[in-house]
């Protein structure tokens, strides 16, 4: 290795994207997350986007191996992980031709030479090496022979030549960091965290990245560094979370802010299983997590929790939301409490696992036998799953209801900085039980809000019977009169409509009147929230209105919706929001949809704006 | 939580303070009838005050169960009563839950269900109606329908071999598992006195004679020659059957053999404590065999821990080890950092 004392550049940047990219077993994630962490830290806003192949791991060197993990941070707002991106680290061939498109004109190509074999070229389909045929001209290329440089650094520990392989991660992210002006000691402090029982693996890593980081530095292959300023952001604490961790943390906290235990019966399934595992920590939370044998299981016990007086929580995605379809229309009839969170994935049947898509909006609203409303509520981002998670639990709480709560494969493994709100400033969610006088009447509503008044197992004198036969009015009893049974289907029905008096409608961006709104709901909040600043920056006029609760429906849609030449919904289905807006509305809404397991990108919502415009 | 009124002395419960306000709505001369009846004699008996108590229930003709029982209770949906009956247990261990189920509920479309409840051990008694036959949708073989059975789907006869529910339950992991019939009110009442007491899940399979679509089922153990095809198990006592108590079965070479009762023999003891899974087994199968009598009683009772046990003990000394969750500490952990 060359070291000569160089003097290095340094430029100022607003925003930057990272795509880190290889093997599935290369630790991408890992080198991802740690960046992520120490970007956070350090102070800028940012937004990542995990991307794995199904396979746990798939073949080295192949195509459809490749892991992904992207991030883009900034010194201003970031909404996004970025449609495309600023440099992209590639740890082998096949990472290289999987992400090269995404990769911006002149963007920054670091590559590990070591792993542009033979053999790994023709696994990745490169008939020619592309580092030597011109091929990536037009792109800064530095080609770091990593997996040696490691073996080098490594060379007096007692590590096997496999082990020392596995640290090249490290120096690649130390390399990262010199060109980023990251600080190395978050990281650092992690794997001496991480590999506390083994003293010569935190010293082979943190070797690994102090010598990626020195190598950038000192070698005049790398002239530039780049600074991203501190976000100016609103003043508190932060943390960064992921969809799922956000969604557990507010689950727990509404459970306590009502007293009451929180009761998961869950079932692994990608991308849902992480709320089981994060959930199943907290013990002393009185968190009790029930690993059910299915997912019928898994929502029949929860159910059976929040009969006796827990909040009862399940988990799953889309296939596993069919299968409880049944406890569903049970939940409703029954009028008990319940949170179902569906993680969506690319559907129909397993589909794609690992991808995300907005397609089972109309299986959470319909898709149930009878008349059997459930409230559904979407979640915009990772950190918002927090505010949704609680609302949803809120909300089946004060109404006896179970809750669909929406998020997606793209906002459950995603993360963002999440300003931590008091937990002394978050009202308590306060429950009235029936009194134990000997006259309970377990089909008897609160006038407000419609909610039966439960009584608890245990409550001398209120002993009753729940089921799914229909119910008589007031006393429960099982019924089968033809206008007791009208009228209970409409009660249902009244009840869920009544959820508007205690959430409130979302806020219309923009003019309440124009030409163009666009009307969204879910994890495209982002991508749309930079498409409709592009628009305006460009001097155009459009209204922006991003759905939460999709049942019921936002009671101030239709004071403006029909104000507008046109309505665009973008989703990533086929049109699902659409049908309903279209339906409840009378409006000529138009679609816009792309269903390819991915985010939509600004470009793509901007493109359809030009496109209904006409502009 | 709400405060529980407790009566003084629950032991001043009759029979009839567990009789809820509802019609009860079985066919006349079901069976269904008794083992309603034997279960309130013996609810007043287990001393637990009835805000208490809960049944679960699945679908069908013996799911209607709860409605007709003065406690707390839940008609769920087909199969699924362990999922929330389990989900009951474990939020509020002081419960008694039962659950009530019936040959097509619990072995067909919730047998996944049921053989994980058993295999969890949790503390909950279930109460299987076995007719052999789907009554409520009115005569369809069950999965305990014998092979060759003609019903109105099967016209030309079942092809199934049917399910063996004590072996299953045994198989499973149940630590307490029993059989009984509605025409023996004595016997079936003192099981399920017994599977009510039990710590972890018993299992009790009912024969229950449904006298429209399969009347007369079980006529052999019920008719006037009974004693001849019953045995009944009792502990520490010889296999001793027969009209005239002079029929024994005994375990010799791994099997159960039928002989004359020789009072200078000795024969194998009913040990239902010890576990001895062959002979649990061999005692499980003898219903399967004509040549053999049906045994009737506790097949196995273990004292094992169970999941509700261990559940409430782990989230105890998580608490010890991690403290009370705190709101703040759950918030703020992690990697943290503030902007002025």
């Amino acid at each position: 290795m060359t070291v000569k004392n160089t003097v290095k550049a340094s430029e100022k940047k607003q925003r930057i994207t990272i795509r880190f990219a290889g093997d599935s077993g290369d630790g991408i994630q890992l080198s991802g997350g740690q960046f992520t962490n120490t970007t956070a830290l350090f102070g800028n806003d940012l937004s990542t986007l995990p991307d794995f192949p199904a396979e746990i791991r798939a073949p080295a060197g192949t195509l459809f191996g490749v892991s992904g993990f992207q991030i883009q941070f900034s010194s201003t707002d970031v909404h996004t992980p970025g449609d495309e991106f600023d440099v992209l680290i590639a740890m082998n061939p096949a990472a290289l031709k999987v992400n090269l498109k995404q990769l911006k004109q002149n963007g920054i190509i670091i590559v590990n030479k070591d792993a542009f074999s033979v053999r790994n070229l023709k696994l990745a389909d490169y008939d020619q090496n592309p580092l030597e045929d011109r091929s990536l001209d037009g792109y800064q290329v530095f080609d770091v022979p990593i997996t040696s440089l490691t073996r080098e650094t490594l060379v007096d520990t007692s590590l096997s030549a496999k082990e020392k392989d596995r640290c090249k991660n490290f120096f690649a992210l130390g390399i990262a960091y010199w060109m980023f002006t990251r600080p190395l000691d978050t990281t650092l402090r992690w794997i001496e965290t991480k590999f506390k029982s083994k003293p010569d693996l935190v010293e082979a890593n943190s070797l690994a990245l102090n010598a990626g980081y020195g190598y950038a530095l000192s070698t005049e292959i790398f002239t530039t560094s780049y600074h991203i300023e501190q976000a100016k952001v609103e003043p508190g604490i932060y943390r960064n979370i992921t969809g799922n961790e956000a969604i557990v943390i507010g689950l727990i906290t509404a459970a306590k802010k009502a007293g009451m235990e929180l009761f998961l019966g869950g079932y692994p399934i990608t991308p849902a299983s992480d709320i089981l595992h994060y959930m199943s920590r907290y013990r002393n939370y009185d968190v009790k997590t029930f690993q059910a044998e299915d997912e019928i299981a898994g929502i029949g016990a929860a159910l059976g929790a929040s009969f006796a007086g827990a909040l009862g929580v399940t988990a799953s995605s889309g296939p596993g939301i069919a299968l409880k379809s049944e406890f569903l229309g049970y939940a409703v009839m029954t009028e008990l409490p319940l949170v179902v969170i569906n993680i969506q994935r690319g559907g129909p049947s397993t589909g794609l696992p690992t991808k995300t898509e907005q397609s089972d909006l109309l299986q959470a609203v319909y898709g149930r036998n009878g008349e059997a409303p459930i409230p559904v509520v979407a979640a915009q981002s990772p950190a918002d799953c927090f505010n949704a998670a609680f609302e949803a639990a809120k909300i089946a709480l004060k109404f006896t209801t179970p809750v669909l709560l929406l998020s997606d494969g793209y906002i459950a493994n995603g993360a963002e900085p999440w300003r931590i709100p008091d937990p002394d400033n978050i009202p308590e969610i306060k429950i009235q039980y029936a009194e134990s006088n000997g006259e309970y009447k377990p089909y008897l509503r609160n006038p407000d809000t419609l909610s039966r008044i439960m009584s608890l197992p245990g409550t001398a004198g209120n002993e009753h019977r729940l089921g799914g036969l229909e119910k008589e009015d007031i006393s429960g009893n099982v019924s089968y009169d033809a206008d007791n049974h009208d009228k209970m289907v409409r009660l249902r029905a009244e009840k869920i409509s009544k959820i508007n008096t205690l959430v409130s409608s979302p806020v219309l961006d923009g003019e309440s009147k124009g030409d163009v709104l666009i009307i969204s709901w879910g994890s495209t909040f982002g991508t749309i929230k930079n498409a409709v600043e592009k628009i305006r920056e460009n001097g155009n006029s459009v209204s922006w209105y991003h759905m939460r609760w999709i049942n019921p429906l936002p009671p101030n849609l239709s004071e403006f919706i029909h104000n507008f030449k046109h309505v665009l919904v973008p989703e990533i289905n086929l049109g699902q929001l659409i049908k309903i807006i279209r339906s409840e509305y009378l409006v000529d809404a138009k679609p816009f949809n792309l269903v390819r397991g991915l985010p939509f990108s600004t470009r793509d919502i901007i493109n359809a704006y030009y496109s209904i415009t006409g502009k | 939580m709400q405060e529980t009124l407790q009566k003084d002395s629950v032991t001043q419960y009759s029979k009839d303070d567990f009789s809820s306000d509802q019609e009860v709505r079985w066919c006349p001369g079901c069976g269904d009838y008794s083992i309603l009846a034997q279960t309130k004699k013996v609810l007043p008996e287990l001393g637990i005050p009835r805000e208490k108590i809960v049944f679960v229930s699945g679908i069908g003709c013996s799911s209607r169960f709860p409605y007709y029982v003065n406690s707390y209770g839940i008609h769920s949906i087909h199969g699924r009563a362990p999922a929330i009956a389990s989900g009951i247990k474990l939020t509020n261990p002081e419960l008694k839950v039962f659950l009530v189920t019936g040959d097509g509920d619990g072995l067909s479309i919730g047998g996944n269900h049921l053989i994980h409840l058993c295999r969890r051990n949790i503390d909950i008694t279930v109460l299987l109606f076995n007719n052999r036959i789907y009554g409520l949708t009115k005569g369809q073989y069950s999965p305990t329908s014998e092979k060759g059975k003609i019903t109105k789907s099967s016209p030309y006869g079942a092809l199934e071999n049917p399910f063996n529910p004590i072996k299953m339950a045994i198989a499973a992991g149940a630590t307490f598992v029993a059989r009984s019939i509605d025409r023996e009110p004595k016997h079936l009442a003192e099981t399920i006195a017994e599977a009510a007491k039990h710590k972890g899940t018993s299992f009790v399979e009912i024969y229950q004679n449904c006298n429209i679509f399969n009347d007369g089922a079980f006529e052999q153990l019920t008719g006037k020659e009974k004693k001849d095809h019953i045995v009944i198990m009792e502990e520490d006592k010889p296999y001793i059957f027969g009209t005239n108590n002079d029929q024994v079965i005994d375990w010799r070479d791994n099997h159960f053999y039928r002989e004359k009762l020789d009072s200078s023999k000795s024969y194998i003891n009913h040990t239902p404590n010890k576990k001895r899974d062959a002979i649990e087994f061999a005692l499980a199968e003898l219903s399967d065999n004509p040549e053999l009598p049906t045994p009737i009683g506790i097949f196995k009772r273990t004292n094992e821990e169970t999941y509700d046990g261990l559940l409430t003990k782990q989230v105890s000394d998580v608490k010890e080890k991690l403290g009370n969750g705190d709101l703040n500490k759950l918030l703020f952990s992690g990697n943290t950092w503030e902007i002025k």
